[in-house]
């Protein structure tokens, strides 16, 4: 690693100018992609712009009824605020299965979705959930939803010299739960062979009023799967609505086949875990309803 | 490249160094500053051996920039005995042999303190969860599990009234 430059800014602004002077300037958050990609000699930026100085992008607010989450708050503090934690629980348990303690401890949702790995364990859940992402860059600030960030495997739509400073979730109500699930070979850290996400409402009679279904570690970058959710919409999550649930999420899965499993492995899993996602979803909706 | 000039609180005590732009935490503990008692194992993040305490939080030094440490606070295996007393994880560790080549011991012991610090009573099903980011290649674990949960049940027994 040579001459890299460290800045700690405390406004946005002095961030943006920092990283818009120099193309290669990566902001740093948890450090547990970035640091290590450094290390390995992966990527050599010019400088490093440690966001964790700037008022407001550590913790968690309440935005209205919905939230806001600052780009640098650890996995582990989202867990921590009881409100965030019984309105989104598939998004804070989704956050909270990525790496150790130590690694959750730094490592946050907007570095997870920032390094654009197929496999990031967060954002199935964000997506499911709707969230969305404020960012920040010379031409001001603009807000996309989390599905607009990953573009590639380690590429997003970010353009130089922004950078994610919230991810916004919106208000839940009467009726509403989410839930997120992973296949690995072990308990805990590991990557994911498939997430899935889901996040539903379900009406008095407990009839499906709206479902979001994502998936992960099963394409290039996550998919929201339309269908999946369209095959619930209108049912009372009876054997066809699940029938038609699976034969969706296997028609949107374009998984590679690597050493955590194959093509056929992770299509038949993602059909397996939507629907467990959806079933632990609708207790947390039956729960609030 | 210029060095940063950083002032931190390193086990209570005010600690000023000098490091490169890139220079890990790790790397300053252990090179710059000479507390070796932190270990760097897989440099990645995935073994846990080099665990400290930042502000009141877990994490691997390997993981975070010298430079991030500028006015917080760290605690590292070298504070966790007081003076020749050692605390009641690094004594049980000692009697149930939960080691044998000792590498990744000190990430252990730091990192078993901090639950117990926030939780005196844990399930060795939580134990097991929040010691997932440390490896040991050597022991099995069962033993760190059984020193752990024996200390945890030594600090109950300090902490009840008399």
């Amino acid at each position: 690693m040579t001459a890299t430059a460290y800045h700690a800014p405390e406004t946005i602004e002095q961030a943006v100018a920092l990283l818009a002077g120099n193309p290669s300037a990566r902001p740093l958050s948890g450090g547990t992609d970035l640091i290590v990609q450094m290390r390995s000699g992966r990527i050599a930026p010019a400088a490093v712009i440690d966001l964790k100085r700037i008022a407001g992008l550590s913790g968690v607010r309440r935005v209205g009824d919905g939230f806001a989450i600052g780009a640098a708050t650890p996995c582990t503090a989202l867990k921590d605020h009881a409100e965030l934690a019984a309105a989104w629980p598939g998004v804070v348990e989704a956050a909270n299965l990525i790496g150790s303690v130590q690694v959750r401890n730094r490592a946050t949702m907007a570095g997870n979705l920032c390094n654009a790995s197929p496999a990031a364990d967060s954002v199935p859940a964000l997506v499911a959930a709707n969230a969305t992402c404020l960012i920040a860059g010379p031409d001001g600030q603009r807000e996309v939803p989390v599905a607009a960030i990953p573009q590639a495997p380690g590429r997003t739509s970010l353009a130089p010299g922004e950078f994610l400073v919230e991810i916004r979730l919106p208000a839940r109500g009467v009726g509403d739960g989410d839930a997120y699930l992973r296949s690995i070979p072990r308990t805990e850290m590991d990557i994911a062979v498939v997430g899935a996400g889901a996040n539903l409402t379900v009406d008095a009679e407990g009839r499906c009023t709206a479902a979001r279904i994502a998936l992960g570690a099963v394409a290039p970058t996550v998919v929201l799967v339309a269908d999946a959710g369209a095959a619930l919409v209108g049912s009372r999550f009876d054997d066809a609505a699940f029938a038609a649930l699976a034969e969706a999420v296997k028609a949107a899965c374009h998984p590679i086949d690597d050493k955590r499993g194959t093509i056929a492995y992770r299509k038949a899993m993602a059909a397996v875990l939507a629907r467990r996602v959806v079933l632990t979803a609708l207790k947390r909706a039956g729960a609030a309803a | 490249m210029n060095k940063l000039h950083i002032s931190t609180i390193i086990n209570g005590d005010a600690q000023e160094f000098l490091c490169d732009p890139t220079a890990t935490l790790l790397d300053v503990l252990r090179d710059g500053i000479g507390l070796t008692g932190t270990k760097e194992g897989c440099a990645s993040g995935d073994c846990g051996a080099c665990t400290v305490v930042l502000d009141g939080q877990m994490v691997c030094s390997c993981l975070v920039l010298a430079a991030e440490a500028q006015g917080r606070t760290v605690a590292t295996i070298e504070g966790v005995a007081e003076g020749a007393m050692l605390h009641p994880v690094q004594r049980q560790f000692l009697e149930h042999g939960a080691l044998q080549c000792g590498f990744c011991t000190p990430g252990f012991i730091v990192a078993a303190k901090a639950l117990l610090d926030r939780n005196p009573n844990p399930t060795e099903t939580e134990i097991r969860y929040w010691l997932a980011g440390n490896l040991c290649r050597c022991t099995g674990y069962d033993k760190i599990v059984r020193a752990v949960m024996d200390a945890a049940a030594e600090l109950r027994q300090e902490r009840m009234p008399a």
